[in-house]
């Protein structure tokens, strides 16, 4: 892979992350992660959706007219998303009940449309399904992280399987059932993101009413 | 009348959409710093929600249910797959359909809206008011109340939300968590509030 390709994909990782900088798709990523299969058979469902939409939205963006590209965008991704809605209805059936309406809900994901919208529209099918990939990495990533912390702090299991034994079961670990409610994934997102932007400080918003800073020597 | 009431509340306050199911996400955090702008995009979302989950569910019923198509001498037809698409294709006509309406009839109302209307069709309140319908299996009533319910929910928590970052902007928060790290957290402290209804059964 060239370095071009590369950026491409790597960038939405950390850089340039579709949730803690471009603040799209975060309706999924707050509510699948109780679990940490759910969140993993999101995240394939999502990269999928998102790799293939770009590739195909991108080889027909010279044939459609600008005024109704977005019926057409949102045709191509509404038939791509029952495709995967009904293979996991199929293979995975009971994780895909736990996810319930949000494997349809793919289809309003703002990172789908969003990047159709940005990148597909102007480039080839080969940067575009790479760029599908990585903003798909880069949502998987957040959705990983989160869904860990969640399984593993509120119910001490990972993927099913005992870490920490919970006192229910005659273990040490008091479960932290505050995890698996919905405030809990707004915590974790918000401190996720105070942690990205103090590594990158570039990616810090700027204050929209700035406090007067009054230096010592003024006081007094 | 006692159940159409309970479901009413619940939909507003127990399942609220924006707080306890996450939906609409993006615009609720995007159009949230000014309490006028929420309030509008708020009285949209009712609007729409309430036209397209009973829309929705005639379709569902009449069209896509298995065995809906007996009238047509197909009894053995389901094309419940086919769901999703039909779904947004109704909610994107509907939101077209309502701003030409607007555009004629109430000029001050549609000025007002101006460009959240268009927004609306990608909110995904929208949608997953329509699948938790289905999912749910409400009838055409329960339809029509969970859909005003459930636009109403959302519009409070995005009132509210616009109320307590008009303020918060005057606060003194710390660099990387400015603008959207302090949101989610105001969020998530108000989701935390939100839950104190779930005891309620009326």
């Amino acid at each position: 892979m060239d370095a071009a390709s590369k950026k491409v994909v790597f960038d939405p990782l950390v850089d340039n992350n579709p949730i803690t900088l471009q603040v799209l798709g975060v309706c999924s990523a707050l509510a699948v992660t109780t679990t940490l299969a759910a969140s993993l058979l999101m995240c394939l469902a999502l990269t999928t959706v998102v790799a293939c939409s770009n590739a195909s939205i991108s080889m027909i963006r010279d044939h459609v007219p600008s005024s109704i590209r977005i019926i057409v965008q949102m045709v191509i991704i509404a038939s791509l998303v029952i495709v995967v809605d009904q293979l996991l209805k199929a293979f995975a059936y009971d994780v895909a009940k736990q996810l319930s309406v949000f494997v349809g809900l793919i289809i309003t994901n703002c990172i789908v449309l969003g990047r159709a919208e940005a990148f597909a529209m102007k480039n080839p099918p080969g940067p575009s399904f790479l760029d599908g990939l990585g903003n798909g990495l880069g949502y998987s990533l957040i959705l990983i992280v989160v869904g860990t912390l969640r399984e593993l702090f509120g119910a001490g299991t990972l993927l099913g399987y005992t870490i920490l034994p919970t006192t229910a079961d005659g273990g040490w670990y008091y479960a932290n059932g505050m995890m698996l409610l919905p405030p809990s994934a707004f915590f974790i997102i918000g401190l996720m993101i105070w942690g990205v932007r103090t590594w990158k400080p570039k990616q810090v918003e700027r204050a929209e009413y700035q406090i007067h800073q009054v230096h010592r020597t003024e006081a007094t | 009348m006692e159940a159409a009431l309970s479901l009413f509340v619940k939909s507003i306050f127990v399942e609220n959409l924006a707080l306890s199911f996450f939906l609409g996400m993006c615009t609720f955090l995007a159009v949230s710093k000014k309490i006028e702008t929420a309030i509008g995009l708020g009285a949209a979302v009712v609007v729409v929600q309430a036209i397209t989950v009973p829309a929705n569910n005639l379709i569902f019923q009449f069209l896509l249910d298995g065995g809906a198509l007996a009238w047509l001498g197909l009894p053995d037809v389901d094309l419940s797959f086919l769901g999703l698409i039909c779904y947004i294709g109704v909610i994107a006509a509907m939101v077209q359909i309502l701003e030409m309406v607007l555009d004629r009839f109430f000029p001050a109302l549609y000025n007002a809206l101006g460009v959240f209307l268009p927004l609306i069709t990608v909110n995904c309140a929208i949608l997953g008011g329509s699948l938790f319908m289905v999912e749910r299996d409400y009838g055409f009533g329960q339809s029509v109340i969970y859909g005003v319910g459930s636009g109403l929910g959302w519009a409070l928590a995005i009132t509210a939300l616009a109320g307590i970052r008009e303020k918060l902007k005057y606060s003194d928060v710390p660099a990387g968590l400015q603008g959207l790290g302090i949101t989610f957290i105001t969020v998530g402290l108000m989701s935390l509030g939100f839950m104190a209804f779930s005891g309620i059964q009326l």
